[in-house]
């Protein structure tokens, strides 16, 4: 993984000590709220519920051991000892003080991490598919670029201030796993005709309170123009994207305004003046990124292993963990690993400092001492042996990290909601506990199969509630917590954002909810179809009509 | 004392600024009982009203905003000869109408962009536009709501001066525009990347 250079290392330094007087300020009533607000938003610190919660960025999901421990760390010195970590592949604190940000900030530069920019309105974390470098249908790695996109983005002095958030995904593969339409910017790199590294560029996607999957601006894009033709595109989002209303201000809004054709016709326009000036990536400079990503030393191994084999079919626990949390991998004898922070009954994506430490350990032992978030909220060790995959899964259960849920019912992605987040109309976590507790059965959920339940506490979307199969939003009505439900979203290169099936439950509601969603899914099933494919072929009308009858009956 | 920053030091400021008066009442544009929002690209600023009431002083360098000029450039021709005319324009107002303006946009000596609060960054895109599009080589002022922590990105933008909101210390401001040794990417102060400025092969 990328590892920092001096000048890299001075400006996290920099900031460190940038940041430390802006909360000296503040605390010394230097600053109002209002000037310190967006100044904390781009540190990543918001003011929550019962205690600020810091964003730290995980750029494009990639952490080594090192930085991992140093996570548990921190959560155990600064926060009561567990983190959560997001969708957008951030690790986030929900317990620190303010006053402590400047000293957590000065022990993340020590392992070469920060928070740079995990909030406000500006360019954030950059974003990418956890299996990166190892997928099987992997045409380019997306990593290289996806560094030198966050430092070109890192203070960019023109975005610093746009009219709202900045999302920029990016993604190498046949199958798309970094929902590129889904963001403001969705950058899909491919090999085109003449077997150069091209860019599909596609703008103006994002969930949140108006959910619209983003349009193609560009089919064709060189490689070395990526930064300036994103400056393009952001530099008109910048002059024309709203301010008079921030429920308006995102891209999508102004592309949705203007028509990608006039939108698009602008952003040629200015990219014209400034395309093959300096911001135009160099070859050399792409290939001093790249050598950081180079492939791990693989051993040469045969694709089958005596013992994985034995074990595999002599322990159905491990079978079965095999079948949800491994990945096929590009090289012979490896697999990707799933670690699931998704045990029934608890928070989804959280993590204790002794989990952070073990994981770490399990990095150093089976996978190169690296490992990776995914936007689903789960951990990632990409690169471990045929032959390790026993033991590995015997320590990783004895920590609970081995829900073989990976892809199924509970396996849900899920944002803080209400318990910690100050802008949530309603809690999300007790949902996504009481829906785990009510499918506690892993050969129900492996009967029931592939299936993405998402839950946000808000119409912001964090839990990406639009594009899971089953999608839940946390919505407030006379003051109390209601809960809408959608239907037959999915992210992916046929991404679609669901349907909302009707009015909104209660919380108590909600597992039975889910049950007979699903029971109307295993009645009308064929053979091989998902949940998905049942809910896009028959709509929402069966669904509809067995969650509000059997309602109606009580 | 001056709160006015200008290359890198404190210096006196010069020019007056001329803002029309306020007629009737001020309308303030609220969401959820916050002023969050911004005047949108285009709107107009002040009314015909608004322009023909407003005092310019008889001597000495005035600052105008763009549609007084417009309102009295016959008037002033002779001072904006003499170098006596700066022009003033809020972040909402599109270039277009100050580069249609005048033949030559060296031929003012100083151009302010008046920013009514912090978080709009249009103030950063205009400054880069003015210096890179435009061809703007005098001085390029921040005026309003001007605030230390934003003085990093509006140097990289273009501008090279700075008047500090009046609550606040133009001294203290002064270290801010040092925050960063050697930012990532090209801008307008510096337009090379760092990967082209400096060699990082084996940084």
């Amino acid at each position: 993984m990328y590892k920092y250079d001096a000048i890299d290392q001075q400006i996290v330094n920099e900031r460190v000590k940038q940041y430390r007087d802006q909360t000296r300020r503040y605390l010394a009533g230097e600053l109002s709220d209002e000037e310190f607000r967006p100044l904390r938003l781009q540190n990543g610190l918001y003011i929550q519920r019962h205690a600020p919660m810091l964003r730290i960025a995980v750029p494009y999901g990639m952490l080594s051991s090192k930085q991992l421990r140093k996570l548990g760390d921190i959560a155990k010195r600064y926060d009561r000892g567990y983190g959560h970590f997001s969708t957008r592949q951030n690790l986030q604190l929900n317990w620190p003080k303010l006053e402590d940000v400047p000293e957590i900030l000065a022990e993340l530069a020590t392992v070469q991490m920060h928070a740079i920019q995990t909030s406000g309105n500006c360019i954030r974390n950059i974003t990418t598919d956890q299996f990166a470098s190892i997928a099987p249908d992997e045409v380019i790695d997306p990593r290289a670029m996806a560094e030198v996109m966050r430092q070109w983005s890192t203070f960019h002095p023109e975005f610093a201030l746009l009219p709202r958030k900045f999302k920029i995904a990016v993604s190498g593969t046949k199958e798309d796993r970094a929902i590129v339409q889904a963001h403001d910017i969705g950058l899909e790199f491919y090999k085109d005709s003449n077997n150069q590294v091209a860019i599909k560029v596609w703008v103006g996607g994002g969930l949140g309170r108006t959910p619209i999957l983003g349009t193609v601006i560009r089919e064709h894009l060189e490689w070395q123009h990526a930064l300036t033709y994103c400056e393009a595109i952001i530099r008109v989002y910048n002059m024309h994207g709203r301010r008079d209303n921030a429920y308006k201000a995102r891209i999508k809004i102004l592309v949705k305004a203007l028509g990608i054709d006039e939108f698009g016709r602008q952003v040629e326009e200015e990219w014209a003046h400034i395309k093959d000036g300096p911001n135009t990536i160099t070859e050399a400079e792409l290939h001093r990124v790249a050598q950081h990503f180079e492939p791990m030393p693989y051993e040469s191994l045969p694709a089958h292993d005596a013992g994985f084999d034995t074990a595999l079919a002599s322990n159905p626990a491990f079978a079965a963990w095999v079948k949800r949390c491994t990945h096929p991998h590009k090289q012979a004898g490896y697999r990707a690993v799933t670690l699931s922070l998704k045990p029934h009954g608890k928070a989804p994506g959280d993590i204790t400092s002794e989990q952070m430490h073990l994981v770490a350990d399990l990095a150093d032992t089976y996978s190169f001492g690296e490992l990776r978030a995914s936007h689903e909220q789960n951990l990632i060790l990409a690169d471990v042996k045929l032959s390790d995959l026993f033991a590995l899964w015997e320590k990783a259960r004895a920590a609970g990290l081995a829900t073989p849920n990976i892809g199924l019912l509970t396996d849900i992605i899920c944002c803080p909601g209400g318990d910690f987040c100050s802008l949530a109309n309603a809690k999300s976590i007790p949902i996504a506990e009481a829906i785990q507790m009510q499918f506690d059965n892993l050969d129900y959920l492996h009967e029931i199969g592939d299936i993405e339940l998402n839950i946000s506490g808000c119409m912001n979307a964090c839990g990406h509630h639009h594009v899971g199969h089953i999608g839940i939003l946390g919505v407030d009505k006379d003051g109390s917590e209601w809960y809408q439900v959608t239907i037959g979203g999915k992210q992916g290169n046929d991404a679609s954002i669901g349907t909302v099936i009707g009015r909104a439950f209660s919380a108590e509601e909600m597992p039975g909810v889910v049950q007979r969603l699903i029971e109307v899914y295993l009645k009308e099933r064929t053979d091989e179809e998902r949940f998905i494919d049942t809910a896009r072929r028959l709509g929402i009308a069966p669904f509809k009509a067995h969650v509000y009858a059997e309602k109606e009956a009580v | 004392m001056s709160n006015l920053i200008k290359d890198n030091a404190i210096v006196v400021d010069e020019w007056t600024r001329v803002t029309p008066p306020v007629l009737g009442e001020e309308v303030v544009k609220k969401q959820a009982g916050k002023v969050v929002l911004f005047k949108l690209t285009g709107e107009p600023t002040y009314s015909q009203e608004q322009i023909a009431a407003t005092q310019i002083p008889a001597t000495g360098k005035i600052l105008l905003p763009l549609s007084v000029w417009q309102a009295n450039v016959e008037r002033l021709a002779g001072r904006m000869a003499a170098g006596e005319v700066g022009i003033l324009i809020a972040t909402h107002e599109p270039l277009e109408m100050l580069a249609a303006t005048f033949a030559d946009i060296n031929e003012l000596p100083l151009i302010a962009v008046f920013v009514e609060r912090f978080p709009d960054g249009r103030i950063f895109t205009i400054g880069n536009l003015l210096r890179t599009r435009y061809g703007f080589k005098n001085e390029l002022r921040a005026v309003g709501d001007v605030l230390r922590d934003q003085l990093f990105f509006l140097k990289r933008s273009g501008f090279n001066s700075y008047l500090i909101r009046a609550d606040r210390s133009a001294e203290d401001a002064l270290a801010s525009l040092q925050d960063f040794t050697q930012p990532y990417q090209g801008a307008v102060d510096d337009k090379l990347p760092v990967w082209r400025r400096l060699n990082r092969s084996h940084a």
